[in-house]
């Protein structure tokens, strides 16, 4: 789930990192005045005003604009309204003084899946894409794991910074904001924290002048204290681009219901609606009623138990989506999720819609906890089913075939 | 609505009893019996939007006494 640009820097300064001054101003008509009290109550001369938007290129689509005078930042915050960014509006504009650079620095925690434990990556050439400077100027780029069990020290982001040849004041005085930002980083469950560019400025400080946060949706629940206060709403999906009615009802659905999981649905046009989870089993499932040829009408993923209540309300707003005709319910092998509840739950949700299950739903295969329970129920209404003799693979192949006959 | 998927059926010798009804409401995980300080009346009542939600855990068959409290499971 990513953060907007002001809404990582307001975590930021939580953590006492260095920022420079601000305001944010809104995305209505009102902007360019808001702009122009900006820049006068700021006080701190020249500014750079920044479209927020969940999304890089900024800069490149004009998102990004530089003003001397109260009455350029006026102008500037006008100019920027209109511009969308990878399809993405302009939620509102950071007003943030500009300030004379000496020196960016580039540093970004976030998971390495292969060493399965959290990275540091830290270069000496911020400012700029990190890839390109590791492809040109790998000496330029160090890698720091470290552990997200044990006591996390300050030497680790000493090591990161003195690993591409910072020393003296410089290291000294970047190695407690690397170390701050490793520690926000396990604190709130991101998947990504990053800050580019960190610029030493000509009078020796440092300064965060961008920062991109991503936290991992599933701790969500645990960070409600810390989004509320940056005032993120639960109905925000934070996907890459904005969400469509029909995925906002998804995360409604999610969020009416603390059991369990039911929701990070995501809209496709397909017809085949899907009821999947279970262990990385969306994704697999997913690839594979495309890899047979099935059209998906949605992405989801429920899991951890969901109530009857949930299944149901996601399998009706699965149904209510035009052109989707049948849905296929499927997980890998569950231990934490009763497989008899999800089957009264799509059951429930289909006879909800005025649908016949067993005309509705194209497989039901969901082996695991209570599935002796759960068979009895989808023979009672004519669903067909498969244990865990049939793969998730065999399974998706079996409902697409159904969509086709 | 009555559940799609379960019954529970009340005997009448302890529909009345508002200890038993209370002592439902404090152990059902999901919610189905109400009680009494809830407003529902003097004995045991039942919220039927929630009997679908019954995980099956027979904790109200174990604070009634035997057979007084019995969960069908309309699907069998």
């Amino acid at each position: 789930m990513r953060f907007y640009e002001y809404e990582a820097k307001a975590l930021f300064q939580k953590h006492g990192l260095p920022l420079g001054q601000s305001k944010l101003i809104d995305n209505s008509s009102g902007a360019p005045n808001q702009a122009r009290a900006a820049f006068k109550s700021l006080d701190c001369g020249p500014v750079v005003l920044k479209s927020q938007v969940l999304s890089g290129g900024r800069m490149k689509a004009g998102a990004v604009q530089f003003a001397d005078t109260a009455d350029e930042a006026g102008e500037a915050a006008k100019a920027i309204l209109p511009i969308e960014v990878n399809g993405q509006k302009c939620r509102s504009i950071l007003v943030e003084e500009k300030t004379p650079i000496e020196q960016e620095y580039f540093v970004a925690i976030t998971w390495d899946g292969r060493a399965k434990r959290p990275v540091c990556v830290f270069s000496d050439m911020g400012g700029i894409d990190i890839e390109e400077v590791a492809e040109k100027n790998p000496e330029h780029v160090s890698k720091t794991h470290f552990s997200s069990i044990l006591p996390l020290t300050p030497r680790i982001a000493k090591e990161a910074v003195g690993a591409t040849g910072v020393s003296g004041s410089d290291l000294n005085k970047l190695a407690p904001i690397v170390f701050k930002l490793m520690q926000i980083f396990l604190k709130y469950d991101l998947t990504l924290a990053e800050i580019n560019p960190l610029a030493k400025l000509k009078d020796g400080r440092f300064l965060v002048l961008d920062g991109h946060i991503d936290m991992e949706a599933e701790a969500r629940g645990n960070h409600k204290a810390l989004l509320d206060e940056l005032g993120i709403g639960d109905e925000e999906t934070r996907q890459g681009r904005p969400p469509t009615e029909f995925e906002l009802a998804g995360a409604r659905v999610n969020a009416a219901d603390h059991r369990g999981v039911a929701g990070n649905v995501v809209e496709f046009d397909g017809n085949l609606g899907l009821v999947i989870g279970a262990g990385g089993g969306s994704l697999t499932l997913f690839d594979a009623i495309r890899d047979h040829g099935g059209e998906p009408a949605n992405y989801c993923e429920i899991g951890g138990n969901p109530s009857m209540s949930k299944a149901k309300e996601l399998t009706k707003l699965i149904l209510s989506k035009p052109g989707v005709e049948k849905i296929a319910v499927m997980m890998n092998v569950v231990s934490n999720t009763r497989v008899d509840i999800v089957a009264r739950g799509v059951i429930k949700g289909c006879l909800e819609a005025g649908k016949d299950p067993a005309e509705t739903i194209a497989i039901f295969r969901i082996p695991g906890a209570w599935e002796e329970e759960g068979f009895k129920i989808l023979e009672k209404y004519g669903v067909d089913y498969c244990d865990r003799t049939v793969s998730m693979y065999d399974a998706a192949g079996r409902a697409v075939a159904k969509m086709q006959s | 609505m009555p559940g799609e998927f379960i019954d529970i059926r009340v005997d009448a010798k302890v529909a009345k009893n508002a200890t038993l009804a209370r002592k439902l409401a404090e152990i059902c995980p999901v919610s189905i019996f109400i009680s009494p300080d809830e407003g529902s009346g003097d004995g045991i009542a039942i919220d039927e939007s929630n009997l679908d939600e019954c995980v099956l855990c027979d904790l109200c068959l174990q604070a009634a006494p035997k057979g007084k409290i019995k969960i069908v499971k309309l699907y069998e």
